[in-house]
């Protein structure tokens, strides 16, 4: 299932799933993930501090003063696929976007560096139905794809100070969801008014790892009358 | 019963509320947090009978001026800090490993810390907070956490549990030194950096750059470039993780770091020696030092059982 485990420092292994990125791997990953996560009487009897996938790899940070490294590694190695491979999450969740240049900030050079039109980058990026390998960065951060290559754009040379909450914003073969203000430096071409990570509810995030996305249309006027 | 309380005259500089730090929510994207420096935090926590992790007050730089409005209250400092307390208009230079005993209308004044960056203020019976996931630490990037994701604020009321005993208890410690190496081992990247840029890595100078605060320390003046690409698939990270980013000034990942990272990793800081780091004042200059991991985790556990004799050694004043 995975290749190999390694320990990276004194309180941490990585789960090593090769370095392919695609949506075989990550529902893997995923699952295994959950599978730890679903095992809470283990996860404390091992002292296992946190269990973080993504698109590859997984990060298990243990407590070393426990000494039981070995029990881990152990117990890590005796999870079978045949225990995992029946957990599916892959509903589709739609996301209302707005294209409008008021949020879209960095369309207009996304279309100069793609040599797409405007029409064309909404147009790929409302069709694709979008993979979720991963939460992370900051709470609630969904990294979606992937993203058609004809819209493949680097990082921003110099990221922003501030990105505003909602923003959707894409670099490389990835799109990404800023779940409140941040500093960033993706490329801007849209905004969701949803809110994706509420810290009052018991799981606090909208859009789970292994979830498809896809977005919608949403004009300003809706945009506003949601937002409020 | 009335309810105690401070008032905060000024904030300092990042005044926050900490503990043990939140615990399996990185998978959220929420970071694990918690105290910087643990063995400062537990001396201050037991000199006031409190369970190491009870929330404290850290403070960076400047620290918070405090009036007691209501109650009384018995409190100790650690750290290498300035702090006066201010009582019917007398200044007393306060003392550092020392537990002191405040009255309503007192002002705690914590000025300053000295060749380092945090210090700890810990109160007797520990302070009254709301916990969010399961901890009273606070991400103020993330805005969650106790205090609502915030840093302590001037005006604020900071409340308390308990009137502060009437005897004293202190330690006897030296300050200490600024030790000019930090133990690493090698990273899970190391094999992106070509042998004489490792060599480069260990045998030259980093200076500690003014970016230096909870999320992570960046260092100057020795540049490391990868051979390989500047990003990897981006993967969960941990602190004392040092990142290389494009323009080859390492990054060492501290307790609000982000939950995972795209830099390759040429090497990790020992856990023994992350608050070390943490402590060095903008412009420190060290070098790194090469540890298996067999001996970071011995280091480890013999700092933790030095720790447990140190604050055995806690006297009655």
């Amino acid at each position: 299932m995975f290749k190999h485990i390694y320990q990276i420092n004194e309180q941490a292994f990585i789960i090593d799933f090769g370095s392919i990125i695609n949506t075989e791997i990550n529902d893997i990953v995923i699952n295994y993930h959950n599978y730890i996560l679903s095992n809470i009487d283990k996860i404390k009897s091992l002292g296992i501090k946190n269990c973080v996938p993504s698109y590859n790899k997984i990060l298990i940070q243990f407590d070393p003063f426990l000494r039981n490294k070995s029990k881990i590694l152990k117990y890590l190695n005796s999870i079978k696929i045949k225990d995992i491979n029946n957990i599916k999450n892959n509903k589709i969740i739609k996301i209302p976007i707005c294209y409008d240049e008021e949020y879209a900030i960095d369309l207009n050079d996304v279309s100069k560096k793609t040599k797409l039109s405007k029409n064309q980058i909404i147009d790929i990026h409302l069709n694709t139905i979008f993979h979720v390998f991963m939460i992370g960065f900051m709470p609630g951060l969904p990294f979606l794809g992937i993203l058609d290559k004809k819209l493949s754009v680097l990082r921003k040379s110099s990221p922003r100070v501030n990105v505003e909450k909602g923003s959707v914003a894409i670099a490389n073969k990835m799109c990404v969801i800023y779940p409140n203000n941040s500093p960033g430096g993706w490329n801007i071409i849209g905004k969701t008014p949803l809110d994706l990570f509420n810290k009052n509810k018991k799981n606090p995030l909208l859009i789970q790892p292994g979830n498809k996305v896809q977005f919608h249309l949403m004009n300003k006027k809706d945009f506003h009358l949601y937002d409020k | 019963m009335i309810n105690k309380y401070f008032k905060v005259l000024r904030s300092g500089t990042h005044t926050t509320f900490q503990d043990k730090g939140f615990v399996n929510l990185q998978h959220l994207g929420i970071t694990t947090s918690g105290v910087v420096d643990n063995e400062l935090a537990f001396i201050a926590n037991s000199l006031v009978n409190n369970n190491i992790y009870a929330p404290i007050i850290e403070f960076a730089y400047q620290g918070p001026k405090l009036k007691l409005i209501e109650g009384s209250c018995r409190f100790a400092i650690s750290g290498n800090v300035n702090f006066n307390i201010i009582k019917n208009n007398q200044t007393i230079i306060g003392k550092t490993n020392q537990t002191y005993k405040l009255e309503k209308g007192e002002i705690l004044d914590i000025l300053s810390t000295i060749k380092s960056n945090y210090g700890y203020f810990a109160i007797e019976g520990s302070f009254k907070i709301k916990k969010e996931f399961n901890s009273s630490s606070t991400l103020t990037n993330s805005k969650i956490g106790s205090n609502n994701g915030n840093c302590i604020k001037e005006n604020q009321k900071i409340y308390f549990t308990k009137s502060g005993s009437n005897y004293n208890s202190y330690i006897n410690i030296n300050q200490r030194e600024i030790d000019k190496f930090i133990r690493v081992v090698p990273g899970p990247q190391m094999n992106f950096f070509m042998l004489k840029v490792i060599k480069k890595f260990f045998n030259n100078y980093f200076i500690v750059s003014k970016i230096t605060n909870r999320v992570g320390v960046r260092l100057e003046d020795n540049i490391i470039k990868s051979i390989k690409s500047h990003n990897i698939a981006s993967e969960g990270i941990t602190k004392g993780a040092i990142q290389i980013p494009a323009n080859g000034n390492p990054i060492i990942l501290l307790n609000d770091h982000p939950t995972i990272g795209g830099y390759p990793k040429i090497a990790n800081v020992i856990l023994a020696d992350v608050y070390k780091i943490a402590q060095y004042p903008i412009g420190t200059k060290f070098l790194f030092k090469k540890v298996n991991l067999d001996e970071a985790e011995n280091i480890l556990f013999e700092k933790e059982k030095n720790l447990r004799k140190i604050l055995n050694q806690i006297k009655i004043l």
